[in-house]
Formats: structure tokens, C-alpha cells, sequence
């Protein structure tokens, strides 16, 4: 039972009144994760409440499909609900708790990683562990692949199963710009002498965040403080740089600066009608993508900056009072397998990045994987491979912050 | 019975209201359980106060609260002035209603692509009379002074007001007044502003404040046109509600607090207009003066509604290109091929929320349009003393909608309720009712009483007579309220969003949802739907009547 | 047929204590009694005081009897008085038929025949069909006075009924509406400004200030 925190003796009456009729409707079933048949059983005829952000159509349509599998396969009803950002989950999670609501929680399944996850985990706000007793879990190969067990340098825990891989990319339109700045200080320059046609999305849309994330490691080359807890010192220090150099780049920036867009899809737009020649993506695929549906030019290149960006995994985690405990992992273990992992890479469907180990299937699985490698406007995989570490969690929260405080009122 | 239900339901509507203001203000002074304080503090006052950019955000709202109306009034008493009687006038009184019907959003997202640089008036200049290959790096959409906020809430409440006012002008006598001072020297539309505006204004008062509350505080109108450095308050305090951060929760009251006291300035600036206006009114109307100002009155009057129609069939045409439009590169004017993926692809995310719009505003408009009746006829059998707690029913207009909506969520969110399709109901419900009376009861009392009694001196109970003559002839005007009533209800953002915590998804929630991400043929595919379900009820109440009626001759429509 | 007696016991309608009439009087079965007077001496008052729609703010006193019985009491539509209004203010949403039907009590049998009868009574036969916004004025006032009569009234006001029609047609209805009230024995109160009304109607008049 949580902590009732109301001081008259009236409210805690009802609080608890409250509590009790909930906790009876909701018997607590013993949950044993190891015993896969048994879970397969509870989750019959339940439904799985998955917050997801709901910013991308493709993904979208994505879930639909998913969600009529599991309908047909494992009579489990996943129902999509679309959330802005997955920062208002979490707050949904932590009002919960504050309102002593211990089983009947509104989320079943959440998309979440990086300061989303740090903040649940160090909260004790989820479920689990759970995830290495998937069937599908040994498809991702973890031990090759540590990223699986790691969220922003802080350890999964077993608490979230990997879903998607991302990585930040840069895309340009070489019609307008044939020779596209590789670093952080040689898109300063070249927005300098061509302002107007570049802009990154408003933080704390998490691309924006993520372009601030990318600048900070590259003008402090690394600096080790940001794969540690952020600290009011280490942040007065390391951002400065930042802060001059945005200060500098606002200026020359699309709408000099009086406007950001809010997400990738609107830089894709502004890239479309020729507005900027010069955008990114946190999904390689993207461009490509867009390119395949007419949305952009055909003269669109993706590429990755010189010393390689930022890449990371998001997750799947399941709230510490999720009603649907069983049907939930039997939705996160579907969406690990071949199956829907291959048609989330295929761009006809998500375009997204696998977080299946490839190299590790059979001839005839990897075919299905194989759809992109040979497009003009994809980046290479070598390219690619030069990934950047995510800072520490601590440091987004406060890069949004300190960026709203400084640009939001001009 | 009658009197007993539409007195106490009024004010077990009212009182959400009540509550919701007030418990939202809770929060502000520190008290919030949930959060385990409960000590009066000011606290969150000071956050409110360091807050980066809130004067311009206050301001802002300030600026559209007062100006919309203004402007809009302006507008629809210059055209009422110089073109009442005209062809064009029969024309757009047609209009009216359907125009009505545009939802906020739909309009917002249309006019976005109308009058941006990339949008389709760009476009059709481009390059022929511009010169312009790319897009021109104008911040014309999301200025930082909210112009084409300003811009978008006048073209949406300019048919508001014009319909308020032609219910109004009826108990006139319009026509004779006008004449009288044409015959006494005064040119048309100067005779119209001296003689029939001063009686008009007191009229449409409580249309025009509810203009100002809901151009002050609107969220789905900023979100797409206003400005988002800073955004408006309205905007900052919705984002301050949803913030992970549940600490948030004391700056989000004190911020809707301060929406509240902003929207209140507004009103009060108006005022002093209003005292303003009524000063240089009497003077003007004692110089005697007879024709100055026609012209340009008259000018501005007669290209003022022509002028909304266009921008809003633009808007329209937007739309509609964009929604099934393939590749289409800057500058070309039309796409270069046409397509229906973009409806394909929605179709599966359609079905939900199509679903749950029909059934809320079905659902919200019917229990209005009863709670309206019952109310209309407890009046009537009383001895048509209009009773007093009728302006209770314009509550919801008059506050923000944001703040008694906060204050709601919160009382749920403490009793542990689960965001449910009734809670949702319920809220459109309190929007919808000051509407549907809005509309229904000038037809209501109007109906020539002798009706009534004819039916009573053939012996028949009340009972038969309000269900077979009452009702019946009075089909095409509660129609029409159901209409608007369904129309209201399927604009509705913020309560969808709010009490129904994500869960019940209808098109406009999930269209103002998709302005962050979706590419513009997604968002207008949406925007279409949303705009063609209004549209097919005032159809329904356009043509059901002449079915019905088609073979009485007294009962088409005489005017 | 009816042989009712219509009483008006000391009857005095007061507007914001200013007396606008006061009448005492008494009509019999087949009776018409004429009310003249010029416009605002509440003629019309009268009328609806009697059918009982009289407006709040007038003061009433004084009683009215239908055969002894006290029907103030009663609320207007159990009283039995039928009312002609100056419009014949056809239901239009109702067929001619439709309207009479709605004037028919309920668990009368064969109302179809009864309507038919009338019809032919009145000289429009097969009119039943008809949509009433279709019909003359002067259909319109013999089908508005046969819908009065199959509710079966104990008494009968005429509100200035005739003074919409044209002359010639005047006559003719007037003569048609009085020979069908005498014939059902009806009391009759006839309020009118027209001296030809009343001379056609042939009972007392009583001329208000």
C-alpha cells in the first residue's frame, strides 16, 4: 500500500475506501515471468494500453498492423494511445502513485528510454524484471551488442526490452547545397554564409534535444562529465561553448531564429518546399523514405557528420501498476520477433532500424531485412557505424531547460 | 416536473463551472494533496513571475482578446450597414450557418496553408509575379506578435457575430427605422449606424464577450497560427499541466489564474471601449451630419463578408489540394500528380475517432436539445418570465475554458476517476447547451401563441399539443440547433483532450494532435473530415424539413 | 345538440388598476351575444379571459359559468369552449383532414366517417387529402369552423372572425358560421367592431366604453 500523504481524517477515509474497492476489483495475479505458456494464458481477451508517441503516421499505421496480429494471435486488443511527448506518461505514472493507484494503472505498455527511464527506474516505477525471459529476447545478440542492456550509460536492469534503433543523420537537398558541412562548427559556418536554410526542431521535441546533445559532445570534444551526473559546475562549464555557439547560429538560422519547427516531419516539409537545404533525422531511413513517397526531391542525400553522431535504442517498459502485466510482455515479445521486426524495417511500412542481430539469422530470415542498403538517398552502413554514445540521462532534462530559459523570449 | 428539471439541471451545469474555477485555483495558493502540500503559500506566484517571456504572452492574449471582437464587430456592422436587402446579402445569410460549422481548427490549419510562404497563394504568384524559385524566409504563420493569430480568429468569429446579430435585428424593425432616417436626409449605411447599431449592440453583448474570453484563451487556434516564442498563455499553461515534472502542476494553476484575470482585463478594456463608443455615438449622432463616412462605410461594408468568403474558400481550397495531392514542388501553383494515398493511409486511424466524434456530439447535442426544450417550455408555461437563471447557461462561455477544465480534471483525478466517454460527453455537453439555446429559443418563443391555444380550445391536453403542434412546427429550427449544436461539439478540443486523458480520441483532437508531426496532405485529410461532418448535419437540417414538408405549402420556408 | 348556458357572473378585467370592462350577462342555447367596442377596450380580453389564456398581467373578477359549473378553475383545455380566431389558423403541417382529426376526442369511433360527413356539410367534399395550406380564405374559415365543431364544445367565441374576408365572401361565411352555431345550439359570444355583424347575429349587444 503507498504512503496516503492527506492530512484530514475524512479524505484518508475515502483514499482509502478508494483503494480498497480498486484492489478488490483487481485481485493481484501472480505474475511469474519465467513460465511463458502461463502468461500466454492471462493474457487472453486482455487489453494493452501502449503509450507511444503518436508524432509519426507511418508509425502509426505500424501499430495498427501489430495491434490485428495480436488480435488474431494471441486475442490480446492493443489499443495506441498517442502521446505528444513520453514525458507526459511519465507524469501520468507519478500522478498515479501520488494518488495511491497500485494496480489500476492507465498504461500497460510505454516507449520511453533515455531521462524517461532513468527518472521511472530511480523511482521504482516499473515492472520487472522482465524482459530477458522473452522467447525473442536472444535475437538481439546483447552480448554483442551491450546497447541492448544499456539506456543513456544507465543499465536496463532487465525493466525495458529493446524495440527500435536510432541514429542521428544529417540530410541535405544537393540541388541547392552539393558540398554539406561534417562538423558541428562547419554548419555554423556555412549557415553564416548562407542564412535561412537550415534549422534544428525546438527542444524539448527530443530531435531538438538531440541536435543540442550532438553539439555539446562535439565542441567539448567528449568531455567525460557528460557520461556522468550532470552537476550545476560541470554544466555552467561545458555549455558555455554551446551557448556561444548558438547564440551565433539563431541569427542565421530559417526565420532567423524567431521560429522553430516542432518535429522531424516539419523539417522534412520545409526541405520539400524548398525552404531549407539542410535538415536531420534520428531515423536513417527517413530521407529515403520520404524520397520513395514524393515528399522530398529526389536530389536528397543522407550522410553522417565526420566524427560520427549520436545512435541509440529506444524501449518498451511496462509500469509498475500496469493492469495487463502478462499481455503486455506477450505484445513487447511479439514486437521483438522476426516477423515484426522485418516489417518494421521494411520502409514500405515503419522504414525503422532493427534491433535484431541479422547476422545471426538464417539465409531466409535476413532476405526480409534486406531492403534498403542499395538506395541513392540512404546513407552507407560504414558511415553509419560511426556511432556516439548518448550523455548521461541527467544531462537532457537540463539541456532543455537552460535552452528554454535562454531562447524561448526574445 | 418540467420547472424542476430545467431549474436544477441549469445549475448542476453551472456548478462544474463554479467548482472547476475554484478548484483550480487551489493549486495556485499551494494546496494540493496529491502532491502531499497543503500549506497557502505563493510560491508557484513567483515561479508565474520568472517565467521567461510572460509579458509578451499575457499580452498577446490581451491583444487578440480585445482586438478580435473589434475588428469583427467592425465588420459585420459596416456590412449589416450598407448591404442589408442586397442580392449578396441573401446569399451570404445562407452561408452563415454552414460558415459556422468550419471548425476552429480546420479553418486554422487551412488559412496556415493558405498564407504561408510555402502555401498555396505563394504558390500561385510564384514565379510569375513574384520572381521567387524558393520559398521567401518570411515568419508570416507563427509570427512572434500573433498578426495571423489575430487574422485567423477574426475570419472564424466574423460569421459568429453576423449570425448573432441577424437573430437579434428582427425585434427592430429594422427596415422602417432605416427608412424613416432616409427619408429625413441620412445616406443608407450612415442611417443604418446611427439608427439600428446603438439597439443592436446591447443585444449581441453576450456573443461579443464570449468572443473576447475564447480569442483570449484559445489553445487549438494558438497552437496552429500563434506565436511560439513565447507562446501564448493559454498554450504555456497547457504545456505546464502536461509537464512530466508533476511540480508543474502549482505553476500551471497560478497560470491558468492568470489566464483568467488576463481574459477578465479584456473584458474590462472592452468596457471602457464600450463607454468610449457609446460617448462618440451621441456625439456624432447629434452633429446632424448625413452622408460623411459613407462611402468608405459602405465600401468596407460591402467587400467585408465577400472578403471573409474568400479567404475562408481558400482556406477550404488548401485544404483540398493539399489532402490529395502527390508531389508538389515550390513553385508550382497545382501539384504534378494527384493521389488517394493520403486518405488510404488514414482510413485504419479514422475509424476510432470517427466513431467516438459521432457518438460524443450526438450524444452531447440530444441531451441538450432536451434540456433546452424542458427549459424553453417550463418558461413559457410559467407566463413567459424569463427566468434569471438562464444566464447561467452562458457560463461556459464566459470562462476560459482551460481553467474550470483544470480545475475539473483535478477533482477527477482525486476521486480516482478513469477518463470515460461520459465525462467527455458531459463537458461537450456544457458547450453545447448555451449554443443550441442560442439558436432555438428565439424560434421557440417566437411561434405565434394562438398555436397553442387554437389546439387547447379543441380540447387537446398539453401534453398532445406541445408533441403535435409544437414540436412539429417548429422542425427546421430544431434541426438547425442540433446542427450547430453537433457542429459545436465536434470542434471541441480542449475538453476531448483533457477528460478524456488521450484515451477517447476524436478527429479534432487527434487532427491538433498531429500539427507537431504530420505532413501537411495527413493534416488536411484530417481537417477535411473534421469539417465535412458539420456539414452533413447542417444538410440534414437543410433537406429533412422539405421532405417532410413537401406537401404542405404552409410550412416552406416564407421569407 | 347542445342546450348549454353560457354565464358571465359580474365579470370585470382590470389592467394596472385601470377597469377595462365589466359584464354581466347571461346566453342561452343557440344564443349569440354581440361585444362591441373600439380597439383597447379588451374585447379580446374578454375572450381570452373566458377560454382562459388571459395574460398575467391583467386582473380578473368575477366568474364564468357553463351550465353552473365554474370554469375558471379549469385550465384551457378542459374547459370545451371553442375559439375562431380572425386568421383560421390551419395546423399546416396537418392535412384538412389532419386538422380535424386533432379536434376529435380520442375513443370517438369512426372518425373517418364523421370528417367525411362534415365535409360534404360544408360543401368541400374529398377534401380530406387536402393540404390546408392549399385552400382559399374562405375554404380555410369553413374547415377552421367545422374543426371547432367536431371537438364538441359547450361554448363558442368568435374573435372578430369576418374581418379578413372580403365582402361578398363575408356574408357568406357569417351567414354559414351562425345558422350551423344556432343549429347546434351552441351559446355564442361574437366580439366584433362590424354593426353588420351584429345585426346578422340578431341576440343582444353589449357595447363596452
Amino acid at each position: 500500500m503507498a504512503q496516503l500523504r492527506a492530512p484530514f481524517p475524512i479524505i484518508r477515509m475515502f483514499l482509502l475506501f478508494v483503494l480498497m474497492s480498486l484492489s478488490s476489483q483487481t485481485a493481484a495475479q501472480a505474475i511469474e515471468v519465467s513460465d511463458w505458456p502461463a502468461l500466454e494464458q492471462q493474457a487472453r481477451g486482455k487489453t494493452v494500453y501502449f503509450n507511444a508517441w503518436g508524432g509519426e503516421p507511418r508509425i502509426n499505421s505500424y501499430l495498427n498492423w501489430a495491434a490485428e496480429l495480436l488480435e488474431q494471435r494471441f486475442d490480446i486488443n492493443l489499443q495506441h494511445v498517442k502521446v505528444a511527448d513520453t514525458a507526459e506518461a511519465v507524469s501520468k505514472i507519478i500522478a498515479e502513485r501520488q494518488a495511491g493507484n497500485d494496480s489500476n494503472g492507465s498504461i500497460d505498455l510505454l516507449w520511453i528510454n533515455g531521462e524517461n527511464f532513468a527518472a521511472l527506474k530511480e523511482n521504482k516505477l516499473l515492472f520487472g524484471p522482465w524482459v530477458e525471459e522473452q522467447p525473442n529476447f536472444g535475437l538481439v545478440n546483447a552480448d554483442r551488442f551491450p546497447e541492448m542492456r544499456e539506456d543513456f550509460t544507465v543499465p536496463t536492469d532487465g525493466l525495458e526490452s529493446p524495440w527500435t534503433r536510432s541514429q542521428l543523420v544529417f540530410y541535405h537537398d544537393s540541388q541547392w547545397l552539393e558540398e554539406p558541412p561534417k562538423t558541428i562548427e562547419e554548419i555554423l559556418a556555412w549557415s553564416t554564409a548562407n542564412p535561412g536554410e537550415f534549422t534544428y526542431p525546438r527542444p524539448p521535441a527530443f530531435l531538438g534535444s538531440t541536435f543540442l546533445k550532438q553539439a555539446i559532445l562535439e565542441l567539448s570534444d567528449q568531455d567525460p562529465a557528460l557520461y556522468a551526473p550532470v552537476t550545476d559546475a560541470e554544466f555552467e562549464r561545458i555549455t558555455t561553448a554551446l551557448w556561444n555557439y548558438l547564440d551565433a547560429l539563431h541569427p542565421t538560422l530559417l526565420r532567423g531564429g524567431r521560429y522553430f519547427p516542432n518535429s522531424a516531419a516539419e523539417l522534412r516539409r520545409l526541405m520539400g518546399d524548398g525552404e531549407t537545404s539542410l535538415a536531420m533525422a534520428f531515423n536513417p531511413n527517413e530521407a529515403l523514405l520520404s524520397v520513395r513517397t514524393g515528399e522530398l526531391p529526389a536530389s536528397v542525400r543522407t550522410y553522417v557528420l565526420q566524427g560520427g553522431t549520436i545512435g541509440n535504442v529506444s524501449f518498451l517498459a511496462i509500469p509498475y501498476n500496469a493492469q495487463h502485466k502478462a499481455a503486455a510482455m506477450i505484445a513487447a515479445n511479439f514486437l521483438l520477433s522476426t516477423e515484426a521486426q522485418a516489417r518494421a524495417s521494411d520502409p514500405n511500412h515503419m522504414g525503422s532500424t532493427t534491433v535484431i542481430s541479422v547476422e545471426d539469422l538464417d539465409a531466409d530470415a535476413r532476405l526480409e531485412f534486406d531492403n534498403v542498403t542499395a538506395d541513392l538517398a540512404a546513407a552507407s552502413q560504414e558511415a553509419l557505424s560511426h556511432k556516439l554514445q548518448e550523455p548521461h540521462p541527467s544531462w537532457t532534462p537540463a539541456l532543455e531547460r537552460a535552452w528554454i530559459q535562454r531562447y524561448s523570449a526574445r | 416536473m418540467l420547472r424542476w428539471a430545467s431549474h436544477s439541471l441549469i445549475l448542476l451545469l453551472a456548478a462544474p463551472i463554479l467548482l472547476g474555477t475554484l478548484i483550480a485555483s487551489l493549486p495556485a495558493f499551494g494546496y494540493f494533496p496529491p502532491l502531499g502540500s497543503t500549506e497557502f503559500s505563493l510560491a508557484a506566484w513567483r515561479d508565474l513571475f520568472e517565467v521567461p517571456g510572460l509579458t509578451r504572452s499575457v499580452l498577446i492574449s490581451l491583444i487578440s482578446g480585445v482586438l478580435t471582437p473589434l475588428i469583427a464587430l467592425i465588420l459585420v456592422f459596416l456590412y449589416l450597414a450598407s448591404a442589408t436587402g442586397s442580392k449578396l446579402d441573401l446569399w451570404i445569410r445562407r452561408l452563415v450557418s454552414p460558415l459556422l460549422s468550419f471548425p476552429h481548427a480546420a479553418a486554422a490549419f487551412g488559412l496556415a496553408f493558405l498564407i504561408a510562404p510555402s502555401g498555396l497563394l505563394s504558390r500561385i504568384l510564384s514565379p510569375g509575379l513574384t520572381g521567387w524559385e524558393r520559398p521567401p524566409d518570411l515568419l508570416i504563420v507563427n509570427d512572434t506578435w500573433g498578426l495571423s493569430l489575430l487574422f485567423g480568429l477574426i475570419i472564424k468569429e466574423v460569421p459568429f457575430l453576423l449570425l448573432m446579430s441577424l437573430a437579434a435585428l428582427p425585434q427592430l424593425q429594422t427596415k422602417q427605422r432605416v427608412e424613416v432616417a432616409r427619408t429625413l436626409g441620412y445616406r443608407p449605411t450612415v442611417a443604418w449606424l446611427k439608427v439600428i447599431a446603438p439597439s443592436l449592440y446591447p443585444l449581441i453583448r453576450l456573443p461579443v464577450i464570449a468572443v473576447i474570453v475564447f480569442a483570449s484563451a484559445t489553445v487549438d487556434v494558438a497552437l496552429i497560427l500563434g506565436p511560439t516564442l513565447p507562446p501564448t498563455l493559454s498554450v504555456r499553461v497547457l504545456a505546464w499541466f502536461n509537464d512530466a515534472d508533476l511540480n508543474l502542476r502549482f505553476l500551471a494553476a497560478a497560470g491558468a489564474l492568470l489566464q483568467l484575470g488576463t481574459s477578465m482585463l479584456a473584458i474590462a478594456i472592452w468596457l471602457v471601449l464600450e463607454k468610449l463608443a457609446a460617448i462618440l455615438w451621441k456625439f456624432w449622432l447629434g452633429t446632424g451630419n448625413r452622408d460623411r463616412g459613407e462611402n468608405l462605410a459602405s465600401a468596407i461594408g460591402r467587400s467585408a463578408m465577400p472578403a471573409v468568403l474568400i479567404v475562408v474558400a481558400g482556406s477550404l481550397l488548401a485544404l483540398l489540394i493539399n489532402a490529395f495531392a502527390g508531389v508538389w514542388r515550390f513553385p508550382s501553383a497545382v501539384p504534378t500528380d494527384w493521389t488517394i494515398q493520403h486518405w488510404l493511409n488514414s482510413l485504419a486511424n479514422l475509424a476510432t475517432p470517427l466513431f467516438n466524434t459521432i457518438v460524443i456530439s450526438v450524444s452531447s447535442t440530444l441531451l441538450a436539445l432536451l434540456l433546452v426544450i424542458a427549459t424553453l417550455e417550463s418558461e413559457r408555461l410559467s407566463g413567459n418570465k424569463k427566468s434569471t437563471a438562464i444566464w447561467l447557461l452562458y457560463l461556459p462561455l464566459l470562462v476560459p475554458q482551460l481553467v474550470f477544465l483544470f480545475g475539473f480534471i483535478v477533482m477527477t483525478e482525486f476521486a480516482g476517476w478513469q477518463p470515460n466517454m461520459s465525462l467527455v460527453i458531459f463537458g461537450h455537453l456544457l458547450f453545447v447547451l448555451p449554443y443550441v439555446f442560442l439558436s432555438f429559443s428565439e424560434a421557440y418563443r417566437q411561434l405565434d401563441p394562438r398555436w397553442s391555444q387554437v389546439a387547447s380550445t379543441l380540447g387537446a391536453s398539453q401534453f398532445k399539443s406541445f408533441w403535435r403542434i409544437r414540436i412539429p412546427l417548429l422542425l427546421a429550427p430544431c434541426l438547425t440547433a442540433v446542427a450547430i449544436g453537433m457542429a459545436i461539439s465536434i470542434s471541441l478540443f480542449l475538453p476531448t483532450q483533457l477528460l478524456g486523458a488521450g484515451r477517447i480520441t476524436t478527429i479534432t483532437s487527434e487532427a491538433v494532435s498531429l500539427t507537431s508531426g504530420a505532413s501537411r496532405n495527413l493534416i488536411s485529410v484530417w481537417a477535411i473530415v473534421q469539417l465535412s461532418l458539420p456539414m452533413l448535419g447542417f444538410m440534414a437540417a437543410l433537406f429533412i424539413p422539405k421532405l417532410v414538408w413537401r406537401n404542405r405549402r404552409g410550412m416552406q420556408e416564407t421569407r | 345538440m347542445s342546450d348549454s348556458v353560457l354565464k358571465l357572473n359580474n365579470v370585470c378585467i382590470s389592467l394596472d388598476d385601470k377597469r377595462l370592462l365589466e359584464i354581466d350577462c347571461s346566453v342561452g342555447p343557440g344564443e349569440i351575444l354581440t361585444v362591441m367596442g373600439p380597439s383597447g377596450s379588451g374585447k379580446s380580453s374578454l375572450l381570452a379571459y373566458i377560454a382562459g389564456f388571459l395574460a398575467p398581467a391583467f386582473t380578473p373578477s368575477g366568474s364564468v359559468l357553463i351550465n353552473g359549473n365554474d370554469i375558471c378553475a379549469l385550465p384551457a383545455e378542459r374547459r370545451r369552449i371553442g375559439l375562431l380566431f380572425q386568421d383560421p389558423l390551419l395546423f399546416p403541417h396537418l392535412s384538412v383532414g389532419g386538422n380535424l382529426r386533432f379536434a376529435i376526442a380520442e375513443n370517438t369511433k369512426d372518425k373517418k366517417r364523421l370528417i367525411q360527413q362534415g365535409l360534404v356539410e360544408i360543401g368541400l367534399a374529398g377534401f380530406d387529402n387536402r393540404d390546408s395550406g392549399t385552400l382559399s380564405g374562405g375554404q380555410a374559415s369553413r374547415v377552421a369552423l367545422l374543426r371547432l365543431l367536431l371537438s364538441s364544445p359547450s361554448a363558442v367565441l368568435l374573435d372578430e372572425p369576418f374581418s379578413k374576408l372580403d365582402t361578398q365572401l363575408r356574408q357568406e361565411i357569417r351567414t354559414l358560421v351562425f345558422d350551423k352555431l344556432r343549429a347546434s345550439g351552441l351559446p355564442t359570444i361574437l366580439v366584433t367592431h362590424d354593426e353588420a355583424d351584429a345585426t346578422a347575429a340578431g341576440g343582444e349587444i353589449h357595447t363596452l366604453s
